[in-house]
């Protein structure tokens, strides 16, 4: 029964793109276009789901652990460094250029519109190329004589 | 700013917030729709349930609202597939890089104060403005 939970988030969480009209690349692409007919719609967007998530998230951290499960899944990491900042600069041009982001791409596909299926596949394609890439890096490390002499 | 909608705005923007809360809440994870979707092309994971879910009462949404009479139009996407392809590639390929997109950098990461998302979510938003003044402004897309 459990499962019921995250599909009820995901509901929510489709329901608010779909309210705010952020599933519209026309809408994100108006935030975005700084120097056109500025639209600050996605700023309240951000602004509002903040004025949740802030306190909601400080709840969260009092409480020993989540009501359905174990643990707290919180990131580890704290640290800027370049891989966040290439891959958000590569991400924020992605963006820019279609006005989609994962969200919005996903929930789009229950439209059936041919471009979002080809968007979300690339998308898809381009997380499998990281994932991949990662993979070689680990390889080669683990093959090379100074890994190895760390490894004992 | 004619399109300027801030009630929905703002009424969309809690309810996305709040379920990044009960998600977190519920199931001690974070509702970041990259990492969400990233896990499920990963075989070897075992945690595909809650991920599947989450993402199955996303696409559920819409159609639900279809139901209602709310029917939502397919989006405005460019004419060049070309476009649509290498704009995909980066989201997704960035993304994972990133370690992140708009909701779990921007809502959850922010929401959580945490420094590397709000770097994060300060480059991804200057990327994209730059990316929309080429494409808007000086190709004149």
């Amino acid at each position: 029964m459990w499962i019921i939970a995250p599909l009820f988030c995901g509901l929510i969480f489709g329901a608010g793109l779909l309210v705010s009209g952020m599933v519209q690349p026309t809408k994100v692409l108006g935030f975005l276009d700084i120097f056109g007919a500025w639209d600050p719609t996605l700023a309240v967007v951000m602004a509002a789901a903040l004025a949740v998530s802030v306190p909601g998230f400080m709840l969260a951290n009092q409480r020993p652990r989540p009501w359905l499960a174990k643990q707290y899944f919180w990131p580890s990491k704290s640290e800027v460094d370049l891989p966040l900042v290439t891959g958000a600069a590569l991400f924020g041009i992605g963006w820019g250029l279609v006005g989609l982001c994962p969200g919005p791409a996903l929930e789009s596909l229950a439209t059936l519109s041919p471009g979002v299926i080809v968007f979300a596949a690339a998308m898809a394609a381009g997380m499998a190329v990281y994932d991949l890439w990662q993979k070689s890096r680990l390889t080669v490390q683990r093959g090379s004589p100074l890994a190895g002499a760390s490894d004992g | 700013m004619a399109n300027f909608t801030p009630l929905s705005a703002a009424i969309g923007g809690a309810l996305i917030g709040l379920s990044a809360v009960l998600l977190m809440l519920l199931t001690g994870r974070i509702a970041g729709i990259s990492g969400i979707f990233g896990g499920l092309l990963n075989w070897r994971g075992e945690d595909k349930g809650w991920r599947i879910a989450f993402i199955a009462g996303f696409i559920l949404a819409p159609i639900i609202a279809g139901w209602i009479g709310h029917g939502m139009p397919p989006p405005k996407l460019p004419a060049n597939w070309v476009i649509i392809v290498s704009a995909g590639l980066l989201v997704g390929f960035g993304t994972r890089l990133g370690g992140g997109c708009t909701s779990g950098h921007g809502i959850c990461g922010i929401g959580r104060l945490s420094v590397r998302s709000i770097a994060a979510t300060i480059v991804f938003m200057t990327t994209a403005v730059i990316t929309v003044a080429i494409t808007h402004h000086v190709l004149g897309g």
